[in-house]
């Protein structure tokens, strides 16, 4: 009595579309899960990054190393976990640095000022814009959207300073009374 | 007229009365967009009493859809909701009074409706649409949502898709969806692979408004920049409890106090306790007259789908009426397209014929060859399992030893879904279905 039969048959002589496979309760794959093993398959890392899977059945969560081979963090090596919840794309991943680092736009406790992260996520984007934009935060910390104020300030007001502070506290020593983790390899 | 025509003495029953009356006027005659070949005068009546009718929540929506569809002469109406009814519902869902706080909104919204709308029978089911398994779908002939959750929206949304099956015209559920945030607001008709479904249209829903993390911690200029502030920088530095907990009131002064401290340091007004409940909260106040008139809109359509009384929203053309009583009052219907990359319908799952001792290798070469595939670089995943992955390198790593695994091995099992993507088709993914060879 419903008039949808009456228009999918309609529409698949229209089309003389390939036909799907039927119904049934078995397991499926859901759209969230579809779209990160696409991302994740498109990822192109090159040399000075990499992924891990702490439990490679879970997609939704791993951590990427960035080992920078340029700019001011070149030697450190940064580990940020990521973590993508069921409404991906809708929403962008949770990153956070796993170490303390001193770094413009990445606060004491690992929180990234990245606007796709945040306020300029949109579902089009993916893991590798994501990706892009951390090494992109290492190879020029940007002082004019501070996290980290102290560090915003240094860069802003002694550009060389920051470079020497920068390696302090990637050796694991201490800046302006903090101490940082050692992160050179 | 005759005498049994007589108007019922209480004044709820005469409404209902003289409702049935109108009704009988619209679902017993034809009138001038009725489609002959699918409308039967005397049929309807009786057809839209046996229907069995889903609705997904029962808050500020769901109040007024059970009402409505009551009222519209559905008699089997089930309804999901996993909430308790809270003080600050009973503005507008109407369905609830003070000493019902507390207890569950599809319990109280089913027994009021039952109880106002004689002849009706209200099935509530106090818990989360996750909880129930297509069985239980496939029972209905409808389903409508008033939900506040894209989450929601989504599973329910590709669980009926995943359902059809093109052999059994019963496996079609048209879902009805409405949604309102404050003066604006949706209704939609979806019929599940034959028209544009929830995630094809995910762009429509607006992201949360965010601000960035930088403006938080350094340049705040709002009261609502204090109170993010201190939702996620403060609380995660001071961990004053171990998790927050957005209905604990003392947690929620914790914020306040908090993001009060900051206010004054930026000499910015305007921090409230209630203010901080609503932003760390999301909520966007809800509009009682926004809510009627999207449940009115998403109820006339299911009235039109399960008599034929008129054309419906859906199909061919138009299947989204948008709704803003901003500025006066404006409505736009148009036609959303199906999107063929959508990963929900725009892929159904495909039988793959397979042999169950194959080793994994032999299914992933297999998928360069076959006519419906040809996939150079396969990565395979099923629901709960990476199987293979090509990319990136450390899940290469630890998937290769699945290769020379043979699929039972791997834990596969006949009938389910495997999903495949392949860098070369950038903007589309597979879904299969695996289908055992007999081994005989």
């Amino acid at each position: 009595m419903l008039k949808i039969w009456s228009m999918k048959k309609e529409q698949q002589k229209a089309e003389n579309a390939e036909g799907a496979a039927g119904g049934g309760k078995k397991k499926k794959v859901t759209a969230a899960q579809l779209r990160v093993q696409k991302d994740l398959s498109e990822l192109s890392l090159g040399s000075t990054m990499k992924t891990e899977f702490p439990d490679p059945d879970d997609i939704l969560n791993f951590v990427l190393y960035i080992e920078p081979d340029e700019g001011m963090y070149r030697g450190g090596r940064f580990s940020f976990t990521f973590n993508i919840t069921p409404n991906f794309p809708h929403e962008p991943p949770k990153v956070q640095c796993r170490e303390k680092i001193y770094h413009p736009n990445i606060d004491l406790e690992g929180k990234v000022c990245l606007n796709i992260l945040r306020e300029d996520w949109k579902p089009v984007l993916n893991l590798n814009a994501v990706i892009v934009g951390l090494q992109f935060l290492f190879l020029e910390p940007n002082a004019s959207d501070p996290l980290n104020k102290e560090a915003a300030e240094d860069l802003r007001l002694n550009r060389e300073g920051f470079k020497r502070n920068v390696r302090t506290a990637m050796n694991g020593g201490s800046v302006k009374g903090q101490s940082f983790e050692k992160v050179l390899k | 007229m005759a005498s049994a025509d007589v108007h019922p003495a209480s004044e709820p029953a005469r409404c209902v009365f003289l409702f049935r009356r109108h009704l009988d006027r619209i679902r017993t005659r034809a009138g001038p967009f009725t489609d002959p070949d699918s409308f039967s005068g005397e049929a309807v009546a009786g057809a839209m009493e046996t229907m069995k009718i889903l609705v997904i929540g029962a808050g500020g929506l769901g109040c007024e859809l059970l009402k409505n569809l009551a009222l519209s002469g559905f008699k089997d109406i089930h309804v999901i909701d996993m909430d308790t009814i809270d003080i600050s519902n009973l503005n507008r869902q109407f369905l609830f009074r003070q000493s019902d706080v507390g207890s569950f909104k599809a319990e109280v919204a089913a027994k009021f409706v039952e109880k106002r709308v004689k002849g009706v029978k209200i099935t509530p089911h106090n818990c989360r649409i996750q909880d129930f398994d297509e069985d239980f779908y496939m029972q209905f002939q409808l389903v409508v949502c008033g939900l506040d959750s894209i989450e929601a929206r989504r599973w329910i949304n590709a669980t009926l898709v995943n359902m059809v099956n093109e052999d059994v015209e019963d496996s079609y559920k048209p879902l009805i969806d409405g949604g309102t945030e404050g003066f604006k607001g949706q209704a939609r008709v979806i019929l599940p692979t034959v028209t544009s479904c929830i995630e094809c249209q995910l762009d429509m829903h607006a992201p949360r408004a965010a601000v960035p993390l930088c403006t938080l911690a350094s340049i705040p200029r709002q009261p609502e920049h204090c109170i993010e502030w201190a939702h996620v920088i403060a609380w995660d530095q001071e961990k004053p409890f171990p998790s927050l907990d957005k209905d604990d009131p003392e947690h929620i002064t914790w914020l306040y106090q908090k993001a009060l401290l900051r206010a004054h340091e930026f000499n910015i007004p305007g921090v409230t306790y209630s203010l901080t409940q609503g932003v760390v909260k999301n909520i966007i106040p809800a509009i009682a007259a926004t809510n009627s008139v999207i449940a009115a809109a998403c109820c006339n359509e299911v009235f039109k789908i399960a008599s034929n009384c008129a054309p419906f929203l859906g199909y061919p053309d138009n299947n989204y009426m948008m709704y803003s009583g901003n500025d006066s009052i404006y409505t736009y219907t148009f036609k959303h397209e199906k999107k063929d990359d959508c990963p929900v319908c725009g892929n159904l799952a495909r039988k793959l014929d397979v042999d169950p001792t194959w080793t994994l290798r032999e299914l992933v070469e297999s998928f360069a060859v076959r006519p419906e595939a040809q996939l150079k670089k396969p990565s395979i995943r099923a629901q709960f399992k990476t199987l293979y992955m090509q990319s990136p390198a450390s899940l290469e790593e630890q998937t290769r030893p699945n290769l020379d695994k043979t699929l039972t091995e791997l834990g596969l099992t006949d009938g389910e879904e495997i999903g495949v993507t392949d860098p070369a088709f950038a903007t589309v993914s597979f879904k299969f279905k695996l289908k055992f060879k007999q081994s005989d």
